[in-house]
């Protein structure tokens, strides 16, 4: 019983902490553009770029 | 990933409007961009345009990189899925117009995104919160059902205690947050004394909660947690799903959207121009009118001259000329020349607000249609109340009083006939058939679209436009001399009428003979001097004065030629069918359907189409009115129908139909009375999205089916006090997957595709990479 006490809750934070996660992810905007995101892999970062 | 290869960056756009040498339109094109902006901070303003040849990473980049780099410019984001970029910028430090020539430049074709923002800003927040909802119920279903499952493998009774305990803290939070959408749902509908799906889900969840409540603090061995929240969870993915294919079919129908003329240019007694939004348009203004553009009221033409593409309003291909004293409606394009005209209507009362107000009251009198869900619900609701009374009313009577068992019982019917399979049935179909469609080019406005156009069994095609491409081409050209054909061509390039365009493209460019002192007449034709003769090519009446006959002319939209003193060469111009229009109405009528063209043009080019594809049933002549009186006149005899059209003048027929279709070539207008859209040229479209449809109606109806079979078994258990936390649990999964596994097949075993069967081998594959 003892040891349920203690897990219990770091099981339920855990989740509580990927829900807290998700809402975040949700209210900045990240599901707008899902195809975008999806092709901006593809982009080469300015800083990568080879100097002339 | 080649897409954009085909871009070619360096080279402006030529397709663009609204870039104009004149420093004076700019100023009033800066207007209207400012006017459309939001301003979102001191001096900065945020602006939409729609991009709508966006594909892939190339083009965000480029397009994001040369916006960032232009001094006022702060931010520029490109939004892929709805194909637009917003660009936040100082309007203290620049004008907004660098943005458009920055995206010309790159060889997009751009316009600016106007209004409707409320009601997309809407809709987005709605999504995001059904779907933190969904978030929310997930997590609570997953956790109560680890407690549960823990539960029923055998604990001791002071561990169930405690689990349900936990199970009630995460639950009831967890239910008053993630079942909102469906009590605000119920309690809409029972206060206007109905009965919607919405009642029998909130009333089984509370009770199962308060029961499990009541349970849990009196120590009682069952709890029913998981059940209440699961039902939840997969109600919320089915809502969730609805709502995102609506959202997408909208958004993607708007991206489609292209800027018309939203307001115009007034000249003022000194001269001056100003750009004003239609609103502000007043009856006696003079307005200006360039080539391009439309004219946003009804007017008569005081100054100048030109050529008008009326074919908005009559769906006739061919344009006419115009001088001062001619009256034209709202919506007519002005294609060769620039032209001053006095406003004899305000925007309320224009054409084109009278086709409104005619669409509005067809919308009216198309009775709402009830979708195929409310319907079930209509029976299912008051079925599942009367069998959990009955349940109650039962065991009250078998077990002599015991109230408490009575009550448990007809919680449990109403907890396993909740709709769960039936919640998903419908929207999982729907979203599976939308993205088919999707796939092959047809864009779908509302979902009860596909239950209507499963119905139909008439299929109403519009001419210009829809069966034809709407683009003037020349059919005849008799044998002609080496040296009259390079006369005609040499003529036709001096010219930016589109027959002219249409002459030049069907002649040889070789060997051209110089031509002396070309002048295009407004209205006219070309005329020039050839080794000291005229020659003239355009309107027959006027090429004849050279000949010195008077021509044959027939009604047939025509043009001709003539060298000064010689005959006359006359041309038939005509529409050319639009791709597999034959096919597709041989799949039509195979499939049963009555086939019927509804034209605005003439009688003779009407059932010269109908026979090319073998239509024996048409009416020519039919202005917007009598469309619709033909539409209802069909309604009248028991018919369904399926309208396909394109152009404005269809537009009030689209909305009366039952269901309708346009291609996306289609006007503003046109495209947003549709219910689908099709963006490939082929008309395979039609025939394809028919059959999708009635695949999607057999899913639903197969759907409804194992939900009921579910039902059968489980009711008489449940009404019989068998069901169990557990057999609850397993039920509602069980009953949902096969739904959902039900519903996949609709992505195979058919075949089918809307792909053009006659077209180049290279076409096809760019339909396909798009």
């Amino acid at each position: 019983m003892n040891h349920l006490v203690v897990l219990i809750p770091i099981a339920l934070g855990l989740g509580l902490l990927g829900l807290a996660g998700f809402w975040w992810s949700l209210k900045s905007g990240q599901y707008d553009d899902l195809q975008g995101a999806a092709e901006r892999i593809l982009e080469d970062d300015d800083e990568l770029e080879p100097k002339p | 990933m080649s897409c954009c290869s085909s871009y070619k960056f360096d080279e402006a756009a030529p397709t663009q409007t609204n870039k104009n040498p004149l420093s004076v339109y700019d100023k009033i094109q800066e207007d209207e961009l400012r006017a459309a902006s939001r301003e979102i901070e001191d001096q900065l303003l945020q602006t939409d345009f729609v991009v709508p040849d966006m594909h892939c990473v190339a083009c965000i980049t480029s397009i994001e990189k040369k916006l960032s780099v232009l001094p006022h410019v702060r931010k520029a984001r490109a939004n892929l899925s709805t194909r637009r970029v917003s660009v936040v910028w100082d309007s203290e430090q620049g004008n907004g117009l660098e943005a458009i020539h920055a995206l010309d430049g790159l060889g997009f074709s751009n316009s600016l995104f106007t209004g409707e923002d409320q009601l997309s800003d809407a809709m987005d927040k709605k999504g995001k919160q059904l779907l933190f909802a969904l978030a929310v119920a997930g997590f609570a279903a997953a956790n109560i059902m680890l407690l549960s499952v823990s539960v029923w493998s055998g604990t001791d009774i002071e561990t169930t205690r405690f689990f349900h305990l936990i199970s009630g803290l995460i639950a009831v939070p967890a239910v008053a947050y993630a079942g909102r959408p469906f009590f605000s749902s119920a309690l809409q509908a029972l206060s206007v004394k109905r009965l919607n799906m919405d009642v029998p889900i909130s009333l089984a969840v509370l009770l199962a909660l308060g029961m499990s409540i009541y349970e849990s603090i009196n120590g009682g061995e069952e709890a029913y947690f998981d059940a209440a929240i699961m039902l939840l969870f997969f109600l919320l993915i089915g809502r969730y799903l609805d709502h995102m294919m609506r959202e997408k079919a909208r958004s993607s129908v708007q991206s489609l959207v292209q800027l018309t003329s939203k307001g115009g240019v007034v000249v003022e007694e000194d001269e001056s121009l100003h750009y004003i939004p239609q609103s502000e348009i007043e009856i006696g203004m003079r307005l200006r009118i360039l080539p391009g553009e439309r004219f946003p009221v009804d007017g008569t033409i005081i100054k100048g001259s030109t050529s008008i593409d009326r074919s908005l309003v009559t769906g006739e291909s061919a344009s006419i000329s115009a001088n001062a004293g001619d009256e034209f409606e709202a919506g007519v394009l002005n294609l060769t020349g620039s032209v001053d005209i006095n406003a004899t209507s305000d925007a309320n009362n224009s054409f084109l607000a009278e086709i409104m107000k005619m669409m509005n009251a067809a919308e009216n009198g198309r009775g709402h249609y009830v979708r195929i869900a409310e319907r079930m619900a209509s029976i299912y609701a008051p079925a599942v109340h009367l069998l959990a009374l009955v349940t109650f009313i039962g065991w009250m009577l078998f077990s002599s009083g015991d109230w408490k068992t009575s009550l448990y019982a007809a919680i449990a019917v109403l907890i396993i006939t909740c709709p769960c399979a039936l919640g998903l049935a419908v929207p999982v179909v729907h979203v599976i058939g939308a993205n088919r469609l999707f796939k092959e080019g047809v864009l779908m406005r509302d979902g009860s679209a596909f239950e209507r156009l499963a119905e139909i069994d008439t299929v109403v095609f519009d001419k210009t436009g829809t069966l034809t491409e709407g683009k003037a081409k020349v059919v005849t050209l008799r044998d002609l001399k080496e040296k009259e054909e390079a006369l005609i061509a040499a003529l036709a390039n001096h010219s930016s009428h589109p027959l002219s365009k249409a002459i030049s493209q069907k002649l040889s460019q070789t060997n051209l003979p110089g031509l002396e002192n070309p002048v295009e007449i407004t209205g006219y034709g070309v005329e020039a001097e050839y080794e000291g003769g005229k020659i003239r090519l355009g309107l027959p009446q006027w090429v004849a004065e050279l000949s010195g006959h008077v021509p044959n002319l027939n009604n047939a939209i025509t043009t001709a030629f003539c060298v000064e003193g010689k005959p006359l060469i006359e041309f038939q111009i005509e529409d050319d069918l639009r791709e597999d229009a034959d096919v597709a109405s041989e799949q039509l009528a195979k499939k049963n359907l009555n086939v019927e063209i509804l034209s605005g043009d003439r009688q003779t080019a009407v059932a010269a189409i109908a026979a090319s594809i073998s239509i024996d049933n048409f009416r020519a002549g039919m202005r917007p009115k009598d469309k619709i009186e033909r539409l209802e006149a069909l309604r009248q005899e028991g018919h369904l129908a399926l309208m396909v059209g394109d152009g404005l003048n269809d537009a009030p027929a689209l909305t009366a139909a039952h269901v309708s279709m346009a291609p996306s070539t289609a006007s503003e207008v046109g495209r947003l009375a549709s219910d689908f859209v099709f963006t490939r040229p082929s008309l395979l479209a039609v025939p394809f999205a028919h059959t999708i449809a009635k695949r999607t109606e057999n899913l639903i109806k197969q759907n409804f089916g194992l939900a009921i079979a579910y039902n059968c078994i489980a009711v008489p258990l449940a009404m019989a006090g068998y069901v169990t936390p557990l057999l609850a649990a397993l039920a509602m999964s069980a009953s949902s997957i096969v739904v959902v596994a039900n519903s996949m097949r609709l992505n195979f075993g058919d075949g089918i595709t809307s792909a053009s069967v006659t077209a180049k081998p290279a076409q096809q594959l760019e339909t396909a990479v798009q």
